[in-house]
């Protein structure tokens, strides 16, 4: 068992009044790669060990990122036990989770069934003897399922500064699709009250999502979307992001700005960084040349 | 004014909720009606969502009257419910595979086809673009002679023993070979021909005790090609399903998964930008945008398909019922030869 160590909860009163221009994502730790399931598989095998990954992340820090924004795997675990053992080397490090690692479900509602994977996944045994009358109690408390399946994603952060906290692109755009609008706005308040974070969404539906956020009166709601130069994975088209950026209040972070890696790199950056209305750019990258060189052209281009 | 589909879903499992979330998102249609037997998932639409609720399919389309239904439920009762919404002349988007029994499934086509109605089954790599261009290519003959192709599919459902629901079980249409190797089966048919012969059948267990976790193959199509079936459910090593298709010819090799495309040519083919040697395209550059986007762009494309099926009263479209009754027919080759 490793020793526990925390570091103290920078958190203010308010989550976070402007986050970084930059902020590393974590895809290609775990074979996350939009372009090439083959390429996946190197990267799987490149980050085998919670090292490699620290290394990578260490890279990005002296670079100036101190942001991590990456889902709540289960190997992410390990990151933050490494990250509360060393506080003196993350003084200033924040995570953003990014909620839930959605494979995990998806394999396991394939195979058990929606009822199966929410008894497996639920924390403790609440659907046995925590709660009275069990799961046909609970499973009518949908904020309260939603509160607890918050808190399990959220144990393995504990001690580390997380002033955002996303629900995933599946997830959001899942109750956005359902009209299941409730189930956002609760989100965003629980993670409020009881993390004392920002509520952020991850979406392939930015305008859609932007309105609905907007009707529900959640101000300057941080949005993260795929924003890239070919228009890739923007649904309901470019032109109609590029209007939702100019003219919404919305706090975006561009993510996939190379197009799923088709975009030259240059060309992807030129694009975001001239773009109204973004506040922060999401990228990954393996390579230490990768991620130096495109944290330099992000900053350069924005200086100018 | 847009052309309005009243859209009913029967069975909210992981396939009806995502359709119903993409339905949802879709201008064309009206949903006006939702059933499903299990009190908990249907607690949650009545709570959250502006949804119409039944627990009996009948009684929803005679309530509701939908112009077209979603059936997303345990492959055994695709057949019955088919049945009755062709009685009601309603338009069908099922679920792969769409029956147990190859003659039902044909049945079922030339019942549909007669009575003029759209019907589709949700074979959705049809709508992923890299399987377009693969099977244009080989449509063209771009690969020269083809003499073998090799048909895989892997991913991480079932790896360890654990509790059963009916993807467990292989009356009800659970197993690997139902659920992840008809999509491959299905791939074959579409882009290489249909599946009259197989040989050398494994269907093995691996931590399933009533169902395959893993089916493998050799193929043989009418026109003469043959290849192997490689598919297995329970290999770890794989993030989620990933499906792929490799085929070689006189004139090269074709290797396509759903997110790359590479083919290596012998010769140029005329007026085809593919150069000799390597040549390499990313789903990027391949795949259609579409207005709302949940898991995949194929999921709204073959749902947009269905909608502009049934605007266009087109009844002979991609993935019908005949389409899939030739994938059900191969899957009992395979199931029988055992």
């Amino acid at each position: 068992m490793l020793p526990k160590q925390t570091v103290p909860f920078h958190s203010s009163e308010k989550a976070i009044d402007r986050m970084e221009r930059i902020l590393f994502g974590d895809n290609q730790f775990f074979g996350v790669n939009h372009a090439s399931d083959e390429k996946s598989r190197e990267q799987l095998m490149k980050f085998k060990t919670d090292a490699s990954i620290i290394k990578t992340l260490d890279i990005v820090k002296s670079a100036g990122v101190q942001t991590f924004m990456c889902t709540t795997h289960d190997r992410i675990l390990h990151i933050c036990e490494y990250i509360r053992q060393h506080p003196d080397n993350y003084k200033a490090y924040k995570i953003y989770p990014c909620m839930p690692y959605a494979h995990k479900y998806a394999n396991a509602v394939t195979e058990l069934g929606i009822v199966g994977a929410l008894k497996a996944y639920m924390p403790g045994n609440i659907f046995t003897t925590a709660f009275k009358g069990g799961m046909a109690y609970l499973s009518d408390d949908h904020e309260k399922m939603m509160e607890l399946l918050v808190d399990a994603e959220m144990k393995m952060f504990h001690g580390i500064d997380t002033p955002v906290i996303f629900l995933q692109n599946v997830v959001t755009d899942l109750l956005l699709g359902l009209k299941a609008y409730g189930l956002l706005a609760s989100f965003h308040a629980y993670v409020k009250k009881k993390y004392r974070a920002e509520a952020g969404f991850i979406t392939m539906n930015l305008p859609l999502l932007s309105d609905v956020l907007e009707n529900l009166g959640i101000e300057q709601p941080i949005i993260c979307a795929s924003i890239n130069k070919e228009g890739f994975r923007m649904s309901g088209g470019k032109h109609a992001y590029e209007k939702v950026l100019a003219e919404k209040k919305n706090r975006v972070i561009a993510m996939q700005i190379f197009g799923g890696g088709f975009i030259s790199p240059k060309e992807a950056v030129e694009y975001v960084v001239n773009l109204e209305g973004v506040e922060s750019i999401l990228f990954g990258a393996s390579s230490a040349a990768n991620i130096v060189q495109t944290i330099e052209w992000i900053n350069k281009r924005s200086s100018e | 004014m847009e052309y309005n589909i009243r859209l009913g879903i029967i069975g909210l499992g992981k396939m009806g909720i995502s359709h119903l979330a993409i339905a949802g998102g879709n201008t064309s249609i009206e949903i006006v009606g939702v059933c499903d037997t299990s009190k908990m998932v249907m607690g949650f639409i009545e709570k959250q969502t502006p949804y119409k609720v039944y627990d009996d399919f009948r009684l929803m389309i005679k309530e509701a009257k939908p112009t077209a239904v979603i059936i997303s439920v345990p492959t055994k009762f695709h057949a019955e419910m088919i049945q009755e919404s062709i009685d009601n002349n309603v338009h069908i988007f099922s679920e792969k595979p769409l029956s147990l029994d190859a003659e039902v499934s044909l049945q079922l086509a030339v019942k549909a086809e007669k009575a003029g109605l759209v019907h589709q089954v949700g074979y959705h790599n049809h709508f992923i673009g890299t399987f377009i261009e693969m099977a244009r290519l080989i449509k063209k003959g771009a690969l020269g002679d083809m003499y073998h192709f090799k048909a895989e599919a892997y991913g991480p459902v079932v790896t360890k023993s654990k509790d059963s629901t009916w993807r467990s079980k292989p009356d009800e249409g659970g197993g690997c070979l139902y659920d992840y190797a008809s999509h491959v089966i299905d791939l074959v048919n579409y882009s290489l021909g249909e599946i009259v012969k197989v040989s050398g059948v494994e269907l093995k267990k691996i931590y399933s005790k009533e169902v395959e976790d893993a089916v493998y193959s050799t193929l043989h199509l009418q026109s003469g090609l043959s290849g192997i079936l490689s598919v297995n459910w329970s290999d770890a090593t794989y993030r989620k399903m990933s499906t792929k298709i490799t085929v070689l010819g006189t004139n090269g090799k074709l290797i396509v998964d759903a997110t790359e495309l590479k083919l290596y040519l012998n010769e140029t083919v005329k007026d085809e930008i593919y150069e000799i040697g390597w040549n390499t395209r990313s789903i990027g550059t391949l795949q259609h945008p579409v207005d709302f986007y949940l898991r995949g762009e194929e999921y709204s494309a073959q749902l947009d398909y269905f909608v502009e099926s049934i605007k266009r009263n087109r009844t002979t479209g991609q993935n019908s019922f005949k389409d899939a009754a030739k994938t059900d027919r191969a899957i009992s080759l395979i199931r029988k030869s055992n």
